[in-house]
C-alpha cells in the first residue's frame, strides 16, 4: 500500500493542494485582516470563478479565455457585494456579518445550481499540458505540474502587488489599523472595496485554474471555505506569509494523511489548528492586536 | 475669522455623554492647549474634531467650511491632521513608507528632505520598521507624517507622555521651531509646563465642559487659576 513513489506523488499532490489553499486563504486574510469582515461566502467565489470560466470556455473553446472570465467575473462580483451588501455591515456585530456572508454564500450556491444544474462540469486542460511528464522517479500529470507554476506565479503577483506598489503599501496599513489610514487622508472605504474585489478574485482565479484538476460544482467551495479557515489559523489572521505558510502545511497534511485514509485528513488537519492555537495563540506568522 | 470654530459639540460613546456643548476657536498661527484631568475629555475633543469620532451635534467651521459629521479622510483633505495619543504607526511599514502613505493624498506635501532635516534621527533609521523605533522615535515619526501633508492645523494629543526628560526636550524645541513658523496648534498636554512653554492661550476642560478661557499671560500671572480646576 505505501511505497516511495506513491509517498512522493502524495507530497507532489500537497504541493499542489497548499498552493492553491494558499492563494484562496490570502484572499480571505487579507480581506478579514483590512476590513474586519470574515468572508463566509469565500468558497462561493471560488466555485463562481470555475462556473463563470467554465461559460466562457464553453462559448469560446479557449483555456486562457475561460481563466481570464472566471477571475474577471469574481472580482467585478466581489466590488459589487461590498459596495451593495458589505458596507452596510461593518458597523455591525461580527454575528451580523457572518450572517450576511453566509447568506450570500447560499444565494451565490442556490443561484448557480439554478442555472446549471447539480451535475458537475468540467474544463479540459490546455491542449499543450494534457497527458503525464517523467519527472525520472515517477510520472506526474502534467497539468498538475503547470498548475503549480501558474498558483506560484499568482502568488509572486500578489506578493509584488502587496509589498511593491502604493496599493499594498495603502492595504498593508490598513491590515494595521485602517482608522489611521482614514486619518492620513486615504479614503479607506475605496481601499476596502478594492481589498474585497482583490480578494475574491484571488479565490475566483483559484477557481478556474482548479477545474481541470478537480470538476466544478455548485458545492465545491464548502470543502474549500474550511480549509481555507484553517490556513489562516495556522498563518495567522491578516498575514499574507501566514496564508503561504498554513496552505502548504494544510495541503501536505491533507494529502499525507489521505494516503493513510482519507477519512483522517480533516482530523489531522484541525489537530494541527489546535495545536498551533495552543503554542501560538495568533498563527504561525500573526501578530497579537488581531483576534 | 478663525481658522477653527467649534460650537455646541456634543459627542457620546454609546450612551454616555463625553462632551458638552465644547465651544472653543483658534486663531491662524496661534498654538492653543487643551488643559484638564484626565477624562475631562481632551482627547474626545480632538478626535472629534477629526472625525475619528463623530459628535452628535454641534458645528465644527475649519476654514470656513462645515466638517462636522464629515469622514476623517475628507477631514484630513480639508487641511487637519491629528497626532494620535497613541501614535498609531504602521508597524509593518518602514519610517520613510509611513511617510510617503501620509503624504500620498496630500494636495501640498512637504519634500522627504524637508521631514528628515526637521527630524534628522527619522533620517537615521528610514529603513527600520516601525515596530522597531523608540518611543521618541515614534512620536518624532507620527509628528513628522501629519507634518508631510502641510496641514493648516496640527492636533497634538499628549505628545510628550511617557517620553524621557531630554527628548522632550529636543521634542517641546521642535514643536516651538514650528510654532515660530507659524504652524497652526491645538494641544492637549498633562505636562503643563510644556504646554504652557508652547501655547498663547489656554482652554480648560473639566467633566466634558469648557470651564475658562485663558492667555498665557493670565495664567503666568495668576497660576491659581489652573489650580483651581486642575488640582495641581
Amino acid at each position: 500500500m505505501i511505497n516511495w513513489a506513491n509517498f512522493i506523488s502524495q507530497c507532489f499532490n500537497g504541493l499542489v493542494l497548499g498552493a492553491l489553499l494558499a492563494l484562496i486563504s490570502s484572499g480571505l486574510t487579507i480581506i478579514y485582516g483590512t476590513l474586519g469582515v470574515l468572508n463566509l461566502a469565500h468558497g462561493a467565489m471560488f466555485m463562481l470563478g470555475g462556473y463563470a470560466g467554465w461559460v466562457a470556455y464553453s462559448y469560446t473553446g479557449s483555456f486562457i479565455v475561460a481563466v481570464i472570465a472566471g477571475s474577471m467575473f469574481v472580482l467585478v462580483v466581489g466590488v459589487v457585494t461590498e459596495r451593495v451588501i458589505i458596507r452596510s455591515f461593518y458597523a455591525r456585530t461580527p454575528e451580523d456579518q457572518l450572517l450576511v456572508t453566509f447568506g450570500l454564500g447560499i444565494v451565490f450556491v442556490e443561484t448557480v445550481r439554478f442555472f446549471f444544474g447539480s451535475l458537475s462540469k468540467m474544463v479540459p486542460p490546455p491542449p499543450g499540458l494534457v497527458g503525464i511528464t517523467p519527472l525520472g522517479f515517477m510520472f506526474y500529470p502534467t497539468y498538475r505540474l503547470a498548475l503549480l507554476a501558474i498558483v506560484a506565479a499568482a502568488l509572486l503577483a500578489l506578493y509584488v502587488v502587496l509589498y511593491r506598489t502604493r496599493i499594498g503599501m495603502i492595504v498593508r496599513a490598513g491590515i494595521e489599523d485602517a482608522v489611521m489610514v482614514g486619518s492620513l487622508g486615504i479614503d479607506v472605504y475605496k481601499v476596502f472595496m478594492l481589498v474585497f474585489g482583490i480578494g475574491a478574485m484571488a479565490a475566483g482565479f483559484a477557481g478556474i485554474v482548479n477545474a481541470p484538476v478537480v470538476s466544478i460544482a455548485p458545492d465545491v467551495g464548502e470543502a474549500i471555505l474550511v480549509q481555507t479557515f484553517v490556513v489562516v489559523v495556522i498563518g495567522g489572521v491578516g498575514s499574507f506569509p501566514g496564508a503561504v505558510l498554513g496552505g502548504l502545511i494544510a495541503g501536505e497534511i491533507i494529502s499525507i494523511t489521505s494516503m493513510f485514509d482519507p477519512g483522517y485528513s480533516y482530523v489531522m488537519l484541525f489537530v494541527a489548528m489546535t495545536l498551533v492555537l495552543v503554542l501560538r495563540p495568533y498563527g504561525l506568522l500573526g501578530t497579537a492586536g488581531r483576534e | 475669522m478663525s481658522l477653527l470654530e467649534v460650537n455646541g459639540l456634543n459627542t457620546y460613546y454609546g450612551d454616555s455623554h463625553i462632551l458638552f456643548d465644547v465651544a472653543l476657536n483658534v486663531e491662524r498661527h496661534e498654538v492653543v492647549a487643551l488643559l484638564g484631568r484626565n477624562g475631562a475629555g481632551k482627547s474626545t475633543t480632538l478626535k472629534s474634531l477629526m472625525g475619528v469620532v463623530t459628535p452628535r451635534s454641534g458645528s465644527i467651521l475649519f476654514d470656513g467650511h462645515e466638517i462636522a459629521g464629515r469622514k476623517s479622510h475628507a477631514i484630513a483633505q480639508a487641511g487637519m491632521q491629528l497626532v494620535h495619543e497613541e501614535r498609531r504607526i504602521f508597524g509593518s511599514l518602514n519610517v520613510e513608507e509611513n511617510i510617503v502613505l501620509a503624504g500620498m493624498t496630500a494636495p501640498n506635501r512637504w519634500p522627504l528632505d524637508r521631514v528628515y532635516a526637521l527630524f534628522p534621527r527619522l533620517k537615521e533609521r528610514r529603513t527600520s520598521r516601525g515596530t522597531d523605533l523608540s518611543g521618541g522615535e515614534q512620536q518624532m515619526l507620527a509628528i513628522a507624517r501629519a507634518l508631510v501633508r502641510e496641514p493648516k492645523i496640527l492636533l497634538l494629543d499628549e505628545p510628550f507622555e511617557g517620553l524621557a526628560p531630554i527628548i522632550v526636550r529636543d521634542l517641546l524645541a521642535t514643536c516651538r521651531t514650528l510654532a515660530d513658523d507659524g504652524q497652526t496648534i491645538l494641544l492637549v498636554e498633562q505636562n503643563i509646563s510644556a504646554a504652557m512653554t508652547l501655547a498663547d492661550r489656554v482652554y480648560l476642560l473639566n467633566n466634558g465642559v469648557i470651564v475658562e478661557s485663558l492667555s498665557a499671560q493670565a495664567v503666568q500671572e495668576r497660576p491659581e487659576l489652573l489650580q483651581r480646576h486642575l488640582g495641581v
